[in-house]
């Protein structure tokens, strides 16, 4: 008996080697395709991609500036990534394609693999602030009000440079806050009060504006407070990127800035 | 008529086809392994002693330990009788249920972190129900537990499953006519028969609970000794100490390696 299969052996056997085969077709193209992207026809003025890295803090003020740093640059495209200063620096020295890097705080720039940088300019300074739910459920009006044992403090870890400097506020007025939780950065602590889980978050001043209604801000007396100053340093020494750094210095990067909470350097 | 016999064409097509499935078949291995030998190269094995000394480490061990012993626990006690009645039913309601089971599996960690703190948060669905009895689960070891048990429990109930229905179900029926209850005939028949593959299921979801991240950081926060596992001791080190980070993911993956080694050689074939 020699009955015909529906499908002959060898087609089926075709089949399926067809698929590992195509899947690493895929995957040599998509080595191949991703170093090409930045070279394009030159039309008026610069033009290129220009990728951002920037503290979780920027989040905000810098979606606002690429906004409007790309309407004023049609050529350019800013591309932008967020996360802890600590994150992104370490993403850096392990070669994460970056022209641009804006973080909170000079100390967080320290680990940086010195031989990248291309140039330092401090661009913005921003002060801690206590981020409390708008109902205000622990009754926080100042910092000593964090030590109390009915208080769930949420801070930033102490390896990011928000956490640094809540600690450095704590330290100076010896408060022993309450905390429940050391997030791995300033969003991420901020969405704990966002969600009403934590009572008390210390952020940056701005995180508070950017929140807008969802956080009630409880302002930190300056003789406590911790001020970054924020450097934005070049990694990539190309016009599009130069042009990035010049527009965050300019005076209307500065009233983006100033707009989401920071102040001048 | 002959029967077929290996024919020289067919040991003639033997080496290319042999290539042009072994290629890709060395490329998934490769992918697989050569990430964990450079976790072994990279490591300063001088310095492992020192860096599992780092003060943060042993709280972030006995910790991962307690949460997925007590998270294997509760697989074990109720995954169990789910998994039976899902093996035993054929309704279709049942296979509605292990398709909602496998969500947990393909959902991102961090998405099930969101959806525990929407379900016991102060204001979540269970949880205010809670709140007035000064009941907080968030930022506590508990919600650890409930993190790693979402992650984890999926995979327990569904190799378990598995093994009870490759069970013959005449030995159930033959039992119900000796007069033995669903629980008499479990205990002294049905789950003697599938240890191993609780046993399996165990180790499985045992490890998936040691290596869980995005739904415990989401949910229960990241506090040293309360509910700073090790995965999230990894990523907070990452960013002081590399090298600690490293020595620290080297002991996880030792841990788990000798666990699963041990459940291999005596329950896993």
């Amino acid at each position: 008996m020699s009955a015909t299969p529906p499908l002959p052996p060898r087609r089926a056997r075709r089949l399926a080697l067809a698929a590992p085969a195509a899947l690493l077709v895929a995957l040599l193209g998509a080595c191949g395709g991703s170093t090409s992207a930045s070279s394009g026809p030159a039309s008026s003025g610069v033009n290129g991609t220009v990728t951002v890295l920037a503290a979780a803090s920027l989040t905000e003020s810098f979606d606002q500036l690429k906004k409007d740093f790309e309407a004023a640059h049609p050529g350019v495209t800013v591309e932008t990534s967020y996360g802890s200063s600590a994150t992104l620096v370490q993403q850096v020295n392990n070669g994460a394609p970056a022209s641009v890097i804006a973080l909170a705080g000079t100390s967080a720039a320290e680990p940086l693999d010195r031989s990248l940088v291309k140039g330092t300019q401090m661009f913005a300074t921003n002060v801690l602030e206590i981020a409390v739910p708008p109902t205000n459920p622990g009754a926080v009006t100042s910092v000593a009000d964090l030590a109390k044992p009915s208080v769930k403090v949420v801070l930033c870890a102490d390896t990011v440079p928000c956490g640094k400097a809540a600690q450095a506020t704590f330290r100076k007025a010896r408060v022993v806050p309450n905390v429940v939780s050391k997030e791995v950065d300033v969003k991420a602590t901020l969405a704990k009060v966002k969600l009403g889980e934590a009572d008390a978050a210390v952020v940056y001043h701005s995180d508070v504006v950017a929140a807008k209604d969802a956080v009630t801000g409880v302002t930190i007396p300056s003789q406590l407070n911790t001020t970054l100053s924020y450097p934005v340093i070049t990694l990539a020494d190309d016009a599009a990127s130069r042009a990035f750094v010049a527009y965050l210095l300019s005076a209307e990067g500065r009233a983006t800035l100033q707009a989401f909470g920071f102040a001048a350097p | 008529m002959t029967a077929p016999s290996h024919s020289p064409t067919r040991y003639a097509g033997r080496w290319p086809s042999r290539i042009v499935l072994g290629l890709p078949a060395a490329l998934a291995l490769l992918l697989l392994v050569v990430p964990l030998a450079a976790l072994l190269v990279q490591a300063d094995w001088s310095r492992i002693p020192s860096d599992l000394a780092t003060p943060t480490v042993l709280p972030a061990l006995r910790l991962s330990l307690t949460t997925t012993s007590v998270t294997a626990v509760l697989c074990l006690l109720l995954g169990t009788p789910l998994a039976w009645f899902l093996a035993r039913s054929d309704h279709p309601v049942t296979s509605w249920v292990r398709a909602l089971l496998t969500v947990p599996l393909v959902l991102p960690p961090v998405v099930g972190g969101v959806a525990l703190l929407l379900t016991w948060g102060r204001n979540g669905l269970l949880g205010q129900y809670l709140t007035p009895f000064g009941i907080q689960i968030p930022f506590t070891t508990v919600a650890v537990v409930l993190a790693e048990t979402f992650v984890a429990m999926p995979y327990y109930v569904l190799a378990v499953e598995g093994a009870m229905r490759g069970l013959d179900p005449r030995l159930e029926s033959v039992a119900r006519t000796l007069g033995a209850s669903d629980l008499r005939y479990l205990r002294t028949v049905g789950i003697p028969l599938v240890l191993p593959g609780i046993a399996g299921g165990l180790a499985l979801a045992w490890a998936r609970a040691l290596g869980e991240f995005g739904a415990t950081i989401t949910f229960a926060g990241n506090f040293p000794g309360r509910t700073q596992t090790l995965p999230l001791l990894v990523y907070v080190e990452l960013e002081r100490d590399p090298q600690v980070a490293i020595s620290i993911s080297i002991m996880l993956l030792a841990v788990s390696v000798l666990v699963l080694g041990v459940l291999r050689g005596r329950w896993l074939r």
